[in-house]
């Protein structure tokens, strides 16, 4: 029963935040405890649960979430309108954020991108995060077997690195939405999966798994309801990580010119139109990097927040 | 029993050699087997059948994908890639031409990033929850989740357009002082290093905490010994394997980052090679780079577990 969580490969995505497994892993022996008393004040409660930075960083992804849905409806003007013939222009009235390399409003082009930057990030973090967990519990659940060549294919997956991974797809398939999404999310597959896997070993190993099983639970149903439910909050804050590495892997292969094909464009591609306005300091070149920043910092400040308060809150609740 | 440490390390090098034979089948997979007929692709969709099945098997891909996937791979481990398919010059050598700038690139940025970021790492885990701690922790949560391409643009809008003191392109061909390698390096380096160095002191900080928490620690605090003597003396031995592993993986990292800075500095490295390569789906010459780059991450990954094997007294000496 006792196998080990972690095999010799590891993922720079696993670590990277220093939450460490088995920290995640100890917050979760310990079980959640019902609130009791009387409820506090909504503000009381999101002051109890944000910081300053963790406000910030719920603003700013609320923010873009909402941008995302209802961008082209507030942008200005039409996404190829060419509105000006001022290439490159700074600030001003009518253009908020200048124009880009053919004269186009700045302000509309990204407001237009947010949809394809967020919403492919937001549907390639999913894929990647529910297919991992399946593959991970299905790891965890079934026999010594399937576990190893399970964890053999991801860690061989996983020493691909994302980037060189999506630039071979791609060569082979060519870029288009549905292959960018595929893409984005086979790279995270094995990094949801590692992550999920050694959550649920070590869930595995407790009492009241162990007493399901001795009751004759079958293997579905302890993965279902005795291990799943464990894993939903730190495999939340995971979704928001890797959510993050593949808007950066989309963006940068936009800016490569290998992700969304004109005439769409998401962020990254936005930075590569402009990028010869650099040399006279163009905001068009600036600004959707600035955006993609603004979205990833703010989706970390926000899961660093969630998983030092989310913490707290438990063990003041005790 | 030394045999138990050699043992261990002859395990691992099984499983380096295990992994990257799955790699190369993956990779093979993906861009030998699926993209569909080349030689259907080669002659257009007029040809006639037999001339089809005539370049099919003058290609050789009638025979079992079993059999092409192992002739290929016979050639691959003799070092023979093929031909490139753009301008007919063996890959192997376009390779050789290219690996060591970018191992250069590579070895500059680490020599810079892992004396900071350690330095960076145990400080912050020294005078955890002190200002100092905090603040760093924003910055580098920040730093992990910026783009690439945003500090370079930045780096360049500030050294080169704004001050002029940096060139914008790398022109190896250039360099012929010491004087003149900085000036060419320092933008790429600068780049690289920053998201380098908030991921590995990152890491360095949780592998210090980790210690810092072991009841030893506890134990020399109670004896009486400083803060400095129980940091260097009793801590940073034992975090020497995790820390080795911090970095190894950290560098990783620079698979990935190095493609977008090559490209945006123009930078004549084997990820810029291979980005061509991708642009004109060049097969032979994507499935070269990227063998190349699963080995040496495999092969960094398997020094940061030597690392560690070795650095535990434990196993080494008993």
């Amino acid at each position: 029963m006792n196998r080990p969580a972690n095999s010799s490969i590891h993922h720079p995505g696993t670590e990277l935040y220093d939450m460490g497994l088995d920290e995640i892993v100890s917050d979760l022996a310990v079980p959640e405890p019902e609130l009791a008393g009387p409820k506090p004040g909504v503000l009381k409660r999101l002051h109890r649960r944000f910081s300053v930075l963790g406000l910030i960083g719920l603003v700013l992804v609320v923010f873009w979430l909402i941008i995302a849905v209802i961008g082209p409806w507030i942008a200005p003007y039409k996404s190829g309108a060419l509105s000006s013939v001022d290439v490159f222009a700074g600030s001003s009235h009518a253009f908020l954020l200048g124009t880009d390399y053919l004269g186009r409003d700045m302000l509309s082009r990204i407001l237009y991108g947010t949809r394809y930057t967020v919403g492919l990030a937001l549907a390639a973090a999913l894929m990647a995060s529910l297919i991992g967990t399946f593959f991970g519990l299905i790891a965890a659940v079934s026999g010594r077997w399937v576990d190893e060549i399970l964890s053999r294919l991801f860690d061989a997956l996983i020493s691909i690195p994302s980037k060189v991974l999506a630039l071979v797809v791609i060569a082979a398939f060519g870029s288009s939405i549905p292959m960018l999404m595929g893409v984005a999310a086979l790279a995270y597959i094995p990094g949801a999966f590692r992550i999920s896997r050694s959550l649920a070993v070590n869930l595995m190993t407790l009492e009241y798994v162990q007493v399901a099983r001795a009751r004759g639970e079958r293997l579905f149903y302890i993965a279902r309801v005795e291990v799943l439910p464990n894993m939903i909050h730190p495999m939340l804050a995971d979704f928001g990580l890797r959510f993050v590495f593949i808007v950066l892997l989309l963006s940068g292969l936009s800016f490569l010119g290998l992700g969304v094909q004109p005439p769409n464009a998401d962020w990254g591609s936005l930075v590569r139109e402009n990028i010869g306005g650099l040399a006279e300091g163009a905001l068009a070149v600036m600004m959707p990097a600035i955006a993609i920043a603004t979205l990833t910092i703010g989706v970390n400040l926000l899961i660093d927040n969630l998983r030092r308060r989310g913490g707290r809150g438990q063990g003041a609740a005790q | 029993m030394k045999a138990h440490a050699s043992r261990l390390i002859a395990a691992r090098l099984g499983l380096a050699l295990l992994t990257l034979l799955i790699v190369s089948a993956v990779v093979f997979g993906i861009t030998g087997l699926l993209p569909g007929d080349a030689a259907q692709q080669a002659l257009g969709q007029a040809a006639t059948p037999e001339a089809v099945t005539a370049l099919r098997h003058q290609f050789g891909l009638d025979q079992p994908a079993l059999q092409r996937y192992f002739e290929w791979l016979y050639l691959v481990v003799s070092g023979n890639f093929g031909t490139s398919l753009s301008n007919s010059l063996p890959v192997s050598q376009l390779i050789a031409t290219r690996l060591p700038n970018s191992l250069m690139l590579a070895g500059l940025t680490a020599l810079v990033s892992v004396p900071v970021a350690l330095f960076i790492g145990i400080s912050s885990a020294m005078f955890r929850g002190s200002l100092l701690d905090r603040v760093l922790n924003v910055l580098t949560l920040s730093t992990v989740a910026v783009p690439e391409f945003l500090i370079a643009t930045i780096a360049v809008l500030v050294f080169a357009v704004k001050l002029r003191w940096l060139p914008a392109l790398s022109y190896l061909s250039e360099v012929s002082s010491f004087g003149g390698l900085l000036r060419i390096y320092a933008m790429p380096v600068m780049t690289l290093c920053c998201v380098l160095v908030a991921q590995m002191a990152r890491m360095t900080r949780a592998a210090v905490l980790d210690q810092l928490n072991a009841s030893y620690v506890e134990m020399a605090i109670l004896k009486g010994a400083s803060p400095m003597r129980v940091v260097l003396r009793h801590v940073l031995p034992n975090t020497i394997g995790p820390i080795a592993n911090a970095v190894a993986l950290s560098l990783s990292y620079l698979f990935g980052g190095v493609v977008i800075v090559e490209s945006i500095f123009n930078y004549p490295g084997l990820a810029s090679l291979m980005v061509d390569a991708v642009t004109n789906r060049d097969m032979p010459l994507v499935q070269g780079c990227v063998m190349v780059f699963c080995a040496a991450y495999l092969l960094l990954v398997l020094i940061a577990d030597l690392a560690q094997i070795v650095s535990n007294p434990r196993l080494r000496q008993r």
